[in-house]
């Protein structure tokens, strides 16, 4: 089998487990399984601009709230169906990717991480201030008989839960063709050394720009979907944990490997669930993680696993 | 209160802010400028410092009896000290094993955040605490008004300030005047510059660079938490606190040209005292979002920052 055969049988494989974990699992776990995969999806959106192009954006909560309230808000307010909704809210994530993508690729390193952190904390005081239209902290609830497509209720345990596996699936199938072609690997080409990506007659620039916008919109997918799927839309997703988080499950899991988005989510979904029964200070651990993740796994788990053992692991 | 009163309430206002702000930015100013790294867990040094500000008054009070300005004295210098020392742990333990990779750090400093923000949770509880002021006269201002005999002083009621804020403005000034003098004029500010110009080339001078960059962590620390002991009696210790220095200070660092103290003080003001006029005038979060927007726009078009020259 190549390389690219046995990538595509990993994913498929990793597929017909999440499937059938919905009838081994108990509910509680299926449940938070629905979640996890939403997050991972966003996690995998992060992934291809952190991961893949070795930008560092502290700024994707800006997307993935851009899909939830692009959805929310046509939903709540214009009485659209959640189908067409969705659709929009993916749009307005790509819309706000090309707009913050295009000023914000003008910078890189520090200063790139820093105007990403500055436009997705505007757009989270936005939020705060379009108070009539967003509810303001507080969010607002989608009504259940809204949440359905074409007739399937969205809010059901089983339908949600498959919703998640085939929104992760296609992500982590369509990721992993990308980064396998022509354009995946200029992105890597540029992670590894830009300058020299430059020099072999890439337009780097706009590479990266399709880049930010092809995860944005994954990222904005999720963000509708998990609006869809949980029936909440509420500013805590715009905030500036919501841009770490998806950094942590995918620095924890592994950078630049399809898996490790999934992984590191899973991973510290449970470890937040677990400190949250302990304490009120649960955000201890996602700190805790961060720091043990810089200084002993810089590659993340699934990373580390490719570098050691497995060596053919996507 | 007519316009006129108001707006020199609202520059008194903000001149506590930029005063707090300057020493704040400046911490993050010098971390940036020597050891290259932005450090996101400035706030919460910030923090830490009213935190501890909070513990040693009460403390003493409560054991010793000492009056409040004793208690103050004492925290003014204890706060800044166990918050430098704190940075320099996690300097030793976090940072200096990373190597000071910029980006790595970054990440660091954010999960150093969280665990500093969530012990504070766990130990100080989730309450604001107030602080006592050292002093606190009640200072009434003199207005001019045209009355039917020609020009004469009223005074409006609600119009004044306070001998302790007053205090904040010539305390913050009179530390920044110190940390000049200290970079400019002595040998452990020569030795600073010297690292902060050329890493190897002060290596092979004999400069311990390693025990330089913990030190000037500790003192951007302290200078945070020194900030934050000025404003705990005016404000309230809680261990959300952090978030707003954070991005104050980042705006100020960028406008004024990354790692520049100078431009940073600059630049402190301004948006100290805009900040204080526009939260009188109009929405608070609507000022806020035109400053991080604007924050962002300088560093894409005006990477050297509004008033400094290009950074190496």
């Amino acid at each position: 089998m190549g390389p690219d055969t046995r990538a595509l049988a990993v994913h498929l494989a990793v597929i017909a487990l999440l499937i059938g974990c919905w009838f081994v699992l108990p509910q509680y776990h299926t449940g938070n399984l629905a979640r996890i995969l939403v997050l991972a999806t966003f996690a995998s959106a992060y992934n291809l601009v952190f991961g893949y192009t070795g930008l560092l954006s502290l700024g994707h909560a800006l997307f993935f709230a851009a899909g939830m309230y692009g959805l929310g808000i046509v939903m709540q307010h214009g009485g659209v169906s959640a189908l067409p909704a969705w659709v929009f809210g993916v749009a307005c994530a790509a819309t706000v990717g090309l707009v913050t993508g295009a000023l914000a690729l003008r910078t890189s390193g520090v200063a790139f991480m820093i105007v990403t952190l500055m436009f997705a904390q505007a757009g989270y005081l936005c939020v705060l201030y379009f108070g009539d239209w967003t509810r303001g902290d507080e969010g607002f609830v989608i009504a259940r008989t809204a949440r359905n497509l074409i007739g399937i209720d969205l809010a059901d345990e089983r339908v949600r839960y498959f919703a998640g596996v085939c929104l992760f699936g296609s992500s982590l199938l369509g990721i992993g063709q990308l980064v396998r072609s022509g354009f995946g690997k200029t992105l890597i080409a540029i992670r590894e050394n830009e300058e020299r990506a430059r020099m072999l007659g890439y337009d780097v620039q706009r590479c990266k720009l399709i880049a930010v916008v092809i995860s944005a919109a994954l990222a904005g997918a999720a963000g509708a979907a998990y609006a869809l799927l949980f029936g909440y839309v509420g500013a805590s997703f715009a905030a500036v944990q919501y841009s770490i988080l998806p950094l942590l499950w995918t620095l924890l899991g592994g950078a630049g490997t399809t898996l490790g988005p999934l992984l590191g989510t899973l991973v510290m979904f449970y470890l937040v669930d677990y400190a949250s029964d302990i304490t009120d200070a649960y955000l201890l651990v996602v700190g805790v993680a961060l720091i043990l993740a810089t200084l002993f796994l810089p590659q993340g788990i699934v990373g580390t696993l490719r570098r050691r053992v497995l060596r053919w692991l996507p | 209160m007519e316009f006129g009163p108001h707006l020199v309430l609202a520059l008194l206002e903000g001149s506590i802010t930029a005063a707090v702000l300057a020493l704040t930015a400046a911490g993050l100013a010098i971390v940036f400028g020597i050891l290259r790294v932005v450090n996101v867990a400035h706030g919460e040094f910030f923090m830490l410092g009213a935190v501890i500000a909070w513990f040693v008054t009460t403390t003493l009070a409560d054991v010793f009896g000492a009056s409040p300005a004793v208690g103050f004295a004492c925290a003014a210098i204890i706060a800044p000290l166990t918050t430098g020392l704190i940075a320099m742990l996690t300097d030793k333990l976090v940072l200096s094993r990373i190597n000071y990779d910029p980006e790595r750090t970054i990440v660091a400093t954010i999960g150093l955040l969280y665990v500093l923000q969530q012990l504070t949770l766990m130990s100080f509880g989730p309450d604001a605490r107030p602080v006592e002021a050292p002093f606190n006269t009640r200072i009434a201002l003199p207005w001019p008004e045209l009355g039917p005999n020609g020009w004469a002083l009223s005074w409006p009621w609600g119009f004044g300030t306070t001998t302790y804020k007053l205090f904040v403005i010539v305390a913050a000034a009179s530390v920044l005047v110190s940390l000049w003098l200290l970079l400019k004029h002595t040998r452990i500010g020569l030795i600073m510059r010297a690292t902060e110009q050329d890493r190897d080339m002060a290596t092979a001078f004999g400069v311990r660079v390693n025990r330089v960059y913990s030190r000037v962590f500790g003192l951007g620390a302290a200078l945070a938490a020194l900030g934050a002991v000025l404003v705990v009696p005016i404000q309230q210790a809680h261990y959300l606190m952090g978030g707003d220095p954070l991005l104050l200070s980042f705006i100020v660092v960028i406008i004024g040209g990354l790692g520049s103290v100078s431009g940073t003080v600059l630049a402190a003001v301004i948006i100290g005292l805009t900040d204080g006029i526009v939260s009188v005038f109009f929405s608070a979060t609507l000022a806020k979002i035109i400053a991080t927007v604007a924050v962002a726009l300088v560093l894409v078009f005006r990477p050297q920052g509004l008033l400094g020259h290009r950074a190496p």
